[in-house]
């Protein structure tokens, strides 16, 4: 392996990592948020910053390797391997957003959660980990078959907005607990958007396709 | 009363393109199943290729692969090697330039070309440039000095050795004798300029310098380079051409060539995993 090869490869290590932390803030603030678990939410938000610093010493590399003019397959993952470090950090942040709402919600009176809810979680987290595996096994096939079920997660998000809302209208009292939930459930959406882009930038490593936006491509080819 | 508002037009949005890149226009110069044999060697294997007019195309490939040989078609520089033979066509502007009624010196103001060492003639750097045109008749005078000025400053050499055109060419730094040999090139206004790594022995600036002009003649010459240099390829070529053992591997805009080849020996070859 050259020198190059062990920096690229020490790359992708450090990503996966990073994955794993991510992976586990969500995991965590979902525990949180269902077992009213204070502390656990309390620690999600302060393992927040290990995410960050990750993100800043993946760009690190990410740039020191581009100095030294990759091209091709090296160039794609370098360029995949700072965009997915980009939307992990996100994922934490949206992480944090569910364990401050968990946090909230441990220190009020119980509130029934939406049934779908734990479907949403179940979902948004198989996503991130299914986008994570096509990274590592570089399997194009399978991220372009996640990138569709992020369709269902959307629709539940909508559904469980709808039925937060019609709780809010019916029972007042409970406004504050269900804006909570609605927080937290727009978070678990926005964590599947983020695994469905790391897929997408998983195609584009392995294939070269940025298959990004695809009905702004078919508006243009109209043009 | 009531006020008419004029009718103002609505712009079209303007979309970015989704492949932006060169494009490859009508085909100035093409080879068909070109071989090319030094004695029993093949050098050369099957070549078919076209490449545009204005346009910079780059030849890459490790030593050996026949870059060099194939770019040496263009002009039949090959021919002045002993042993040497071909098969197949070369085409410039849809004419043979291989069938025996070409007249080779003729080929050659066609086609210019410019070496990997700068080679001026030990002569001043006025003469230097002004050699093709005497050759081809021109006298001395103002005709003459505005063609060897409009040929310096084509080469962005001009503002340098405006006081000094009658010192020797071989006074000039290595990056200024080899565009003083591009001058020289191009004052007889050929169509196309072949470059044979032409800044492989010079130094980052005088590279830069090299580069910013080869994209600056590209408005009104066609450019084929060789090059070792795979950054240098990605940032003045619109086509490039991937060489392995005599044959053309893979040919298409550098941009993808260079994120996105699709021959396994051209991605080993772009990441230095060979070659």
């Amino acid at each position: 392996m050259t020198h190059f090869e062990q920096e690229l490869a020490s790359l992708k290590e450090k990503l996966l990592t990073m994955a794993s932390h991510a992976e586990a803030a969500v995991k965590n603030s979902v525990l949180a948020l269902t077992n009213r678990d204070y502390e656990l939410a309390e620690q999600v938000r302060a393992n927040d910053g290990v995410i960050d610093r990750f993100e800043i010493e993946v760009d690190d590399l990410a740039i020191h390797l581009l100095s030294k003019a990759p091209l091709a397959s090296d160039l794609r993952l370098i360029v995949v391997a700072s965009k997915i470090s980009q939307n992990l950090e996100r994922v934490g942040d949206e992480a944090s957003k569910i364990a401050n709402r968990a946090r909230e919600l441990s220190q009020e009176a119980p509130v029934q959660f939406p049934p779908e809810l734990q479907r949403i979680s179940t979902l948004a987290l198989q996503m991130l980990k299914d986008a994570l595996d096509c990274f590592v096994n570089s399997d194009p096939t399978a991220a372009r078959a996640l990138i569709v079920r992020d369709r269902e997660v959307d629709a539940l998000n909508k559904k469980i907005y709808r039925d937060l809302a019609q709780q809010m209208i019916s029972s007042p009292e409970l406004v504050t607990r269900c804006l909570n939930l609605m927080v937290a459930a727009k978070s678990l959406e926005r964590i599947a958007d983020h695994a469905k882009n790391v897929a997408e930038e998983v195609v584009y490593l392995c294939e070269a396709e940025d298959i990004r936006h695809p009905a702004s491509a078919a508006s243009e080819a109209k043009l | 009363m009531t006020t008419v508002m004029p009718e103002v037009p609505i712009p079209k949005p303007q979309v970015p393109s989704a492949t932006p890149g060169p494009v490859a226009g009508p085909a100035l110069l093409e080879t068909k199943d070109l071989s090319l044999f030094y004695g029993t060697n093949r050098a050369l294997r099957n070549i078919s290729v076209q490449l545009g007019q204005k346009l910079v195309t780059a030849f890459i490939g490790p030593s050996g692969c026949g870059k060099s040989t194939f770019l040496r078609c263009f002009n039949r520089m090959n021919d002045l090697i002993d042993n040497v033979r071909t098969e197949g066509s070369v085409r410039i502007g849809g004419q043979d330039i291989y069938a025996p009624e070409v007249d080779v010196i003729e080929l050659r103001k066609r086609v210019g070309m410019v070496f990997q060492k700068s080679n001026p003639f030990p002569k001043s750097i006025y003469e230097n440039v002004a050699y093709g045109l005497r050759l081809q008749g021109m006298r001395g005078g103002s005709e003459l000095d505005a063609r060897v000025e409009a040929s310096l400053r084509q080469a962005a050499l001009w503002e340098e050795v405006k006081e000094r055109l009658q010192t020797s060419g071989l006074g000039l730094s290595g990056g200024q004798q080899q565009r003083l040999c591009i001058a020289r090139a191009i004052a007889i206004r050929p169509e196309i300029i072949l470059m044979d790594e032409p800044a492989s022995a010079l130094d980052p600036i005088a590279t830069a310098k090299i580069e910013d002009l080869i994209l600056e003649l590209k408005k009104d010459y066609t450019i084929i380079i060789v090059t070792h240099n795979m950054q240098q390829a990605a940032r003045i070529s619109d086509f490039t051409a991937f060489f392995y053992l005599g044959e053309l591997i893979e040919f298409g805009p550098t941009s993808r060539i260079f994120t996105s080849p699709t021959k396994k020996q051209t991605e080993d070859y772009v990441t230095g995993r060979f070659g």
